[in-house]
């Protein structure tokens, strides 16, 4: 390492010698250097690029309102609530008669995570028996006004994640709000 | 008896080269690097697992936080689209604010503001307090021009392009409609989003990208 450094015996010796210097200059550092540089341009030049989520919305003509929601059979319709400190209340089925009652939730892998995929199975296997194995559960996303955006993207990851047929991001009714109140979540 | 000499090689290795080929490719790096521009708005982007990367080109970003909004265009539409807005909001720019429009990344004023804000240096604009979001309400709904006639100027640039014979049919319809992106701060009240998100559909916007940051796995 210290090549630079050929130097003689401090000026003792008895002959003046010129100097042979070493023609070799150590490139370690200014190498390690250099590869610190070029990983961090790398990653900077292509880790700056957003990422994004796409989103397709229904279309909402007003001429002809939700046609297919009306099809769904209510036993694979999962309806998700989203009050506010980020916690969630779902249930299955119409809201006058849910099959499964509303069951408090929190976002996360042991939380919501759980049962979307336990549904999502459970919609499958129902569809099956109707006859359209192709189709599986369907999601309906509604959030309060106390919620924020990052609750809103975390549910669309489950989306991403648990795959159900369908997702929808809807409109709270009167009644759900009241829901989420007598729940203590809104 | 002989003695195994064990060979003493020398440690050292010839690293020029190697130095060489790593200030090549550092150069070619800092020169392909963009410096990022500063955004009027700064928004901490909630996280997701999904792995999409934007498009290149072709996007309009709306930036929500703390429920202002603002808007960004992509440069080949950014003159068009002023001069849609001029005419539809009766407020009339000079060439030369035409020229810094061009230049201007995202902005978030009023249309009548829009003057003032050209007039000041870029250091100035995106001062904390200068710009108070465009204005999204039902009354004054300029953000929802703002994104109409951007996609208008889009398709119209594209036409030409089409007509021209330079791009193929397939890029058209890839291309022809401008992308939305909603770049939405991660404690933004959902009510804002939705007004957005509202706005797009009201012109038939129907899908749209949320940015969003990285997540790990193990979410």
């Amino acid at each position: 390492m210290a090549e630079l450094n050929t130097g003689g015996d401090g000026g003792k010796g008895k002959k003046v010698r010129s100097k042979k210097s070493n023609p070799g200059v150590d490139l370690t550092a200014m190498v390690d250097l250099a590869f610190l540089l070029i990983t961090f341009f790398m990653l900077t030049t292509t880790l700056s690029k957003p990422q994004a989520m796409p989103l397709p919305m229904p279309d909402r003509d007003k001429t002809n309102p939700e046609p297919t929601n009306t099809k769904i059979p209510e036993e694979r319709m999962m309806t998700i609530l989203i009050g506010s400190n980020n916690r969630i209340l779902w249930y299955m089925g119409k809201f006058e008669s849910p099959t499964i009652p509303p069951t408090e939730a929190a976002f996360g892998k042991n939380g919501i995570r759980k049962d979307l995929l336990k549904n999502v199975e459970m919609g499958k296997a129902y569809a099956k028996q109707e006859g359209k194995p192709q189709q599986g559960l369907v999601v309906n996303i509604k959030a309060s006004d106390k919620a924020n955006y990052r609750n809103l993207v975390d549910i669309l990851d489950e989306m991403a994640i648990t795959k159900p047929q369908l997702f929808a991001i809807g409109d709270m009714t009167a009644g759900e709000l009241d829901l989420l109140k007598q729940s203590g979540l809104y | 008896m002989a003695k195994i000499k064990v060979s003493k090689k020398s440690t050292r290795i010839d690293m020029t080269a190697m130095c060489d080929v790593a200030f090549l490719l550092l150069s070619f790096f800092i020169m392909t690097a963009t410096a990022k521009q500063p955004e009027p708005k700064p928004v901490d982007t909630p996280q997701s697992t999904v792995i999409e990367k934007l498009p290149d080109e072709g996007v309009a970003t709306i930036t929500v936080g703390q429920k202002q909004v603002f808007f960004l265009m992509p440069k080949n539409i950014r003159r068009a689209t002023l001069e849609r807005m001029s005419e539809l909001r009766n407020v009339k720019f000079t060439e030369e604010e035409y020229t810094e429009f061009e230049k201007l990344e995202g902005f978030g004023v009023k249309m009548t503001e829009l003057k003032s804000l050209l007039a000041l240096s870029p250091g100035e604009r995106v001062k904390e307090g200068v710009q108070k979001g465009i204005p999204y309400d039902s009354i004054n709904n300029q953000l929802f021009d703002w994104v109409k006639q951007a996609r208008e100027s889009q398709r119209a640039f594209y036409d030409e392009k089409f007509q021209a014979g330079e791009i193929t049919a397939e890029e058209y319809g890839v291309k022809g409609d401008l992308q939305i992106a909603i770049k939405g701060d991660a404690k933004e009240e959902y009510p804002t989003i939705k007004r957005v998100m509202d706005i797009l559909q009201e012109q038939k916007k129907n899908k749209f990208y949320l940015v969003t940051g990285l997540r790990d796995e193990d979410f």
